[in-house]
C-alpha cells in the first residue's frame, strides 16, 4: 500500500513539476532580453486550454497518429520513474535500469517520429529525419556519459551510479551531458524552439498538424524529458551520495534549477548553429563523455 | 603522482582536438600558442626545487612559442590574406574522431611501456604521443601552409613533452638551440609562404604539385 502511495506521489511530483521547467526558461529569457516576458505557470495554462479543445485529424492519418503521442508520453513518464530523485532513490529500481531507460528514450522518439510520418506532410517527414539522424550521436553520447558512471562506480544501477563522482571526469561528463540535454530538447544552438519557420525547425516540425489533447501530450512528454535530463545532468556530476539526505534534495532541486537557468541564457547570448555545423558539434559532446569514460578507465585500473 | 602536472598536460591533449576541430586559422594559431604556454609552464611543475635554470627555461619557452611563433605565423596570415579553412582533405570530424582515437590510443600504449616508476603515473607519455599524433593529423589533413605549420608546431610541442622526462638531464643550450631552430624555421616557413602566395595566388599546397612554368 504505502509502495503504491510512494509512486503515485512521484508520478504526480514529476508531471506537475516538469511543466514549470520551459517557464523559467522563458522567463530568463525575457529577462536577459529586458522584456516582461509569459508567466512562469504559462505552459500550465496552454496544457489546460489545449487539454479542452477538440483534434483535427488529417484524412492520411491511421490511427498511429494518435498512438504515437500517448505511447511516447507513458515512455517518457516510466522512463522519468527510473531516475533516482536523490537520496530518495528510484520509485522503480533493479538490476540493469539504465538500459531500460535508454531504450524508453529512444521508444518515445521513435512514436514521435511515427506520429509525425503518419500525417503525410513533406515538412513532418523532413523533422522526423532530423531529429534521428541528430539522434544517432546524441545517443551514442548519453550511452557513453552511462558507460563511464558505470566504470566508475562498478554498477548497472541507476541509484548506484549516479550517487557518487568525482574530479575532473565529473567536469567532462557535466560538459557532455548538458550538450546531450540541448539536443535531445530540441533547444538552442540545435534548434529553436521558437522558430516559425518549418524548413529549419526539428521538434516542432514533427508536432505541427497535431492539435488538442495530442499536442498537449506532446508538450507536456517535452518537459518531463527536458526535467528527466536536468535531474540526470545534476545526479551525474554532483556527488549526492555524499551528502545528508535533505542537503541532498536541496543540492538536488537547487542544480536542476541551475541548469534551467543555464539552458535559458545559452538561448539568449548564442544563435543557433547552421546544420552542418551540428554534428560536428554532437561529435565534440560525445567526445567529451568517451574521455570521462577514458579517466574512469585509468582510475579504475590504477 | 602529480595532479597539477596531470591538469596542465590533460589540458594541452584537450587544445589538441581543439585545433583538430577548429575551421578558423586564427583559432588554430591561438589554440597553438596557448598549448605552447601550458607545456612551457610545465618544467617549474615538474622540477620541485626552484632554480634559476629551470625558470629560465620556462619563461623562454613560454616566450617562444606562446609569443613569439604566433605573431610571426599572423603576420604571414595578414599577407597571405587568408582567413579560414574550407576544405580540409581529412574532413573536421574525421580528423576530430581520428584525434580522440589518437589520444585514446596513446594512454593504452603508454601503460603497456615499461617506464621509470615516477613517470608512469603522469600524463607525460600520453600527453607527448597524443600531440604527436594530433600534430600528423593536422599536418596531412589540411591543404593550407599556415594550418600545416600549426601542425608542425603541434608536434613539435609534443617532442617538446617528451623531452620533459629528461629535463634533469639536457642541458640549457640543447633547450636554447631547440628552440632557436624552432624561430629560424617559423620564419623561413613564414618566408615560404608569401612566396607561395605570389606564386600561386592560393595557400593551397596541392597546387604545388601541378607543374608549373
Amino acid at each position: 500500500m504505502i509502495a503504491i502511495l510512494e509512486i503515485v506521489f512521484r508520478l504526480a511530483l514529476w508531471l506537475l513539476v516538469a511543466p514549470l521547467l520551459p517557464g523559467i526558461i522563458n522567463k530568463v529569457k525575457a529577462w536577459v532580453a529586458g522584456r516582461q516576458g509569459p508567466p512562469v505557470l504559462q505552459l500550465y495554462y496552454d496544457l489546460a486550454r489545449l487539454w479542452r479543445k477538440s483534434v483535427v485529424m488529417s484524412t492520411l492519418a491511421s490511427p498511429g497518429f494518435v498512438i504515437g503521442p500517448a505511447v511516447a508520453w507513458v515512455a517518457l513518464v516510466v522512463a522519468a520513474l527510473l531516475v533516482p530523485l536523490g537520496p530518495a532513490g528510484g520509485a522503480l529500481s533493479f538490476k540493469g535500469d539504465v538500459l531500460l531507460l535508454v531504450y524508453l528514450l529512444a521508444l518515445a522518439r521513435f512514436c514521435t517520429s511515427w506520429a509525425a510520418l503518419e500525417t503525410g506532410s513533406a515538412f513532418e517527414g523532413m523533422g522526423a529525419a532530423r531529429e534521428v539522424s541528430y539522434a544517432v550521436l546524441t545517443e551514442a553520447a548519453l550511452i557513453t556519459a552511462i558507460l563511464s558512471l558505470s566504470v566508475q562506480t562498478g554498477s548497472v544501477m541507476l541509484s548506484g551510479m549516479l550517487s557518487l563522482s568525482s574530479g575532473p571526469g565529473a567536469l567532462l561528463l557535466a560538459a557532455g551531458l548538458f550538450s546531450v540535454l540541448l539536443a535531445e530538447n530540441c533547444r538552442v544552438p540545435f534548434d529553436d524552439p521558437n522558430t516559425h519557420l518549418e524548413l529549419t525547425m526539428i521538434h516542432e516540425a514533427m508536432v505541427l498538424d497535431h492539435s488538442g489533447p495530442l499536442l498537449a501530450v506532446v508538450l507536456h512528454g517535452a518537459a518531463v524529458k527536458l526535467l528527466l535530463f536536468a535531474v540526470l545532468l545534476s545526479e551525474a556530476v554532483l556527488p549526492l551520495g555524499r551528502l545528508p539526505p535533505l542537503a541532498a534534495a536541496g543540492a538536488l532541486a537547487g542544480s536542476v534549477g541551475l541548469v534551467t537557468v543555464g539552458v535559458g541564457l545559452v538561448e539568449s547570448l548564442l544563435a543557433r548553429f547552421a546544420f552542418r555545423r551540428v554534428p560536428l558539434l554532437l561529435t565534440i559532446a560525445f567526445l567529451f563523455c568517451l574521455f570521462a569514460l577514458v579517466l574512469a578507465w585509468i582510475g579504475g585500473a590504477r | 603522482m602529480n595532479p597539477t602536472l596531470n591538469l596542465l598536460i590533460g589540458l594541452a591533449m584537450g587544445l589538441n582536438l581543439l585545433a583538430l576541430g577548429s575551421s578558423r586559422l586564427p583559432a588554430i594559431i591561438r589554440t597553438m600558442a596557448v598549448q605552447g604556454v601550458v607545456l612551457g609552464l610545465l618544467p617549474l611543475v615538474i622540477e620541485p626545487a626552484f632554480g634559476w635554470v629551470v625558470a629560465l627555461v620556462a619563461f623562454v619557452t613560454v616566450a617562444v612559442k606562446g609569443f613569439v611563433i604566433p605573431t610571426l605565423l599572423r603576420r604571414a596570415m595578414r599577407t597571405a590574406n587568408i582567413e579560414r579553412e574550407i576544405e580540409p582533405s581529412i574532413g573536421f570530424v574525421p580528423s576530430l574522431l581520428l584525434g580522440a582515437l589518437g589520444t585514446i590510443a596513446a594512454v593504452a600504449v603508454a601503460r603497456a611501456l615499461p617506464l621509470l616508476p615516477q613517470d608512469a603515473g603522469t600524463l607525460v607519455v600520453p600527453g607527448a604521443l597524443a600531440s604527436i599524433f594530433a600534430g600528423f593529423v593536422l599536418l596531412v589533413g589540411r591543404v593550407k601552409a599556415i594550418s600545416q605549420v600549426c601542425g608542425f608546431l603541434i608536434l613539435e610541442n609534443g617532442i617538446y613533452l617528451f623531452g620533459m622526462l629528461l629535463i634533469r638531464s639536457t642541458p640549457l643550450l640543447v633547450e636554447s638551440g631547440i628552440l632557436l631552430d624552432l624561430i629560424v624555421a617559423v620564419f623561413v616557413i613564414g618566408i615560404i609562404v608569401d612566396r607561395i602566395q605570389r606564386a600561386f595566388d592560393s595557400l593551397d599546397t596541392r597546387k604545388l604539385t601541378a607543374l608549373h612554368e
